[in-house]
């Protein structure tokens, strides 16, 4: 199939974190979906939250390399969006016959069960850096996300020197691998 | 095999995954490796936990640019959120923004409220996301018309012509003459009118708003309102405990809806004296609910709810509706000091059912507008 280049130009600059390509994504599918979330019981918060998921899920299939989208993105978002949402309802027990819009769907059902693997993988860090306390929390994002240097957490910090700053990082560290494997290995 | 420190070992570890190892150093790590089972355990150990650091950053910080484009283009009304359709006109674009500002405002208002009529609460930063007050605001009620078509009948409403409805909440009444209790945060607008079990709406005064407890009087004043003879339920004063099983009737939507749960803690958000924390399922609008134990005694009102947090909610004490009663008896001479609540219950003993009967006349819908 025949894929508009325009899209796989878009995708591209999702997969390189361009905010133009982002913006472009949320200006000309958003509506769609909201309007297809109001109709179905959800409020405005869903709309943006499963949007917002969906935006992460095409986000990562665009970064692996062996990604080729054989449907325009709206398609796709569109479909995603409705089975996260479809799914959503039915965890909650408020699943009741869907609205269904005449918009085309495809078959996303691996992609929603790799997402799922992938959420639970993220809380498990989530939760394990949220029960490390401070400053151990703040000190490893910096270290691992904001990839700050060992100087530089000295200074954040208020270490007096990187030693310092590294010897700290080590006992953190040592405790965030501990509760992130002991999560990981029992499966959640 | 060299002695090495733990802390040395990490970061080799680290430096050996980013591939930042010289040829030499690294050729010797990788002999290190093959000849330690340990080492090469942990390399293996570290580059799973490196992967799902990566990807869990990576993620972090992605979402995080989604949320921000959302917002910057709902801030230039190229999204929607609900709060009205925007021209995309300038004035019409500060004016949300303006809106959205005075409504973190208020909920940051209303959590200060909520940590003064603590007096013991520390001053810590509360955060105004983790407190959700049960009242329904009029963009709720004005969303329900827009997308169920469920318009309220203007007709018949008693609430002025050109007032503006302003929040929504429960009441229930606590004298047979037509006094009713409700939050303080319900009130928000300058009158209200007051809604039974049968959709009988009666016009009522806001005689009292006590912003420290967090609770209100009401007075239906109404020719249509019949005093009524006994009141099925009474107010408890003493303190109920930990585990009592307690139900709530309130009107999250236009119908009233019951609700049970249990009394989890004796103290509120963070260690707030004045509130208990309840486990129950509460939604805008069950805001002023009674909060009712198995006997049928009220032993709170519904009042706030976690926001982060799934089924925890927050009532105010039974026993400061009689400290707001003392304080008002003792300080007033209005009409306030007729009011006489009593402790006695009639529900004792009976199947929820029946006293659920009996009790759902005296819960009411409240709805404060501004004229």
């Amino acid at each position: 199939m025949k894929v508009d280049t325009n899209e796989q130009a878009l995708l591209k600059g999702l997969a390189s974190n361009d905010s133009r390509a982002v913006e472009a994504l949320y200006k000309d599918h958003f509506g769609m979906v909201q309007t297809y979330i109001l109709q179905n019981n959800g409020s405005y918060d869903d709309a943006r939250d499963i949007f917002q998921e969906a935006m992460v899920v095409l986000y990562e299939k665009a970064q692996s390399d062996n990604f080729v989208l054989t449907c325009q993105i709206k398609t796709y978002v569109y479909s995603i969006c409705r089975r996260l949402w479809l799914k959503r309802l039915q965890q909650q027990g408020r699943y009741s016959q869907p609205l269904e819009n005449l918009e085309e769907t495809i078959g996303v059902e691996e992609e929603i069960e790799d997402h799922e693997k992938r959420n639970a993988a993220f809380a498990i860090m989530d939760r394990a850096l949220g029960s490390l306390g401070e400053p151990c929390k703040s000190l490893l994002e910096a270290y691992y996300i904001q990839q700050k240097d060992m100087q530089q957490l000295a200074e954040m910090f208020g270490y007096t020197n990187a030693d310092n700053a590294k010897n700290q990082k080590y006992k953190c560290l040592m405790r965030l691998k501990k509760l992130f494997f002991t999560q990981y290995n029992i499966g959640e | 095999m060299m002695q090495m420190d733990d802390i040395l070992l990490q970061e080799a570890i680290e430096r050996y995954l980013k591939n930042e190892m010289s040829q030499q150093e690294r050729a010797y790590f990788d002999q290190l490796r093959t000849g330690t089972p340990e080492i090469d355990q942990m390399v293996v150990e570290h580059a799973m936990f490196q992967h799902e650091m990566d990807f869990y950053s990576n993620r972090r910080r992605i979402k995080n640019e989604f949320h921000e484009t959302y917002h910057k283009l709902l801030q230039q009304g190229i999204l929607q959120d609900g709060t009205e359709k925007s021209t995309g006109g300038k004035i019409i674009q500060l004016f949300h923004r303006y809106k959205r500002v005075t409504g973190i405002a208020a909920a940051v208002g209303g959590v200060i409220a909520l940590v003064i009529s603590g007096l013991v609460v520390y001053f810590s930063p509360v955060n105004s996301n983790q407190l959700v007050q049960l009242s329904k605001d009029i963009e709720v009620i004005k969303r329900k018309q827009q997308y169920q078509g469920n318009l309220i009948n203007e007709v018949k409403s008693k609430i002025p012509e050109n007032a503006r409805l302003i929040s929504g909440g429960t009441g229930f009444m606590i004298d047979t003459k037509g006094y009713l209790l409700t939050n303080a945060h319900v009130l928000k607008g300058t009158g209200a009118v007051v809604i039974n079990g049968k959709g009988k709406e009666f016009n009522a005064n806001i005689l009292h708003i006590d912003q420290q407890r967090d609770l209100a009087i009401l007075k239906i004043d109404d020719p249509e309102f019949e005093p009524l003879r006994s009141l099925p339920y009474g107010i408890r004063k003493t303190k109920s405990e930990l585990g009592e099983e307690i139900f709530t009737l309130g009107y999250p939507r236009n119908d009233i809806v019951y609700g049970e749960g249990y009394l989890s803690s004796r103290s509120g958000f963070n260690s707030d004296t004045l509130t208990y924390q309840l486990q129950i399922s509460a939604n805008p609008g069950n805001s002023g609910g009674p909060v009712f134990n198995r006997q049928g005694e009220i032993v709170g009102v519904l009042s706030t709810r976690q926001a982060q947090a799934e089924g925890v909610a927050f009532a105010v004490k039974s026993a400061y509706i009689y400290s707001m009663l003392t304080d008002l008896k003792k300080s007033s001479t209005t009409e306030l000091t007729n009011i006489k609540i009593n402790s006695r219950s009639t529900l004792r003993g009976m199947e929820r059912k029946e006293q659920i009967v009996r009790i759902e006349n005296c819960v009411f819908f409240v709805k404060a507008f501004e004229k």
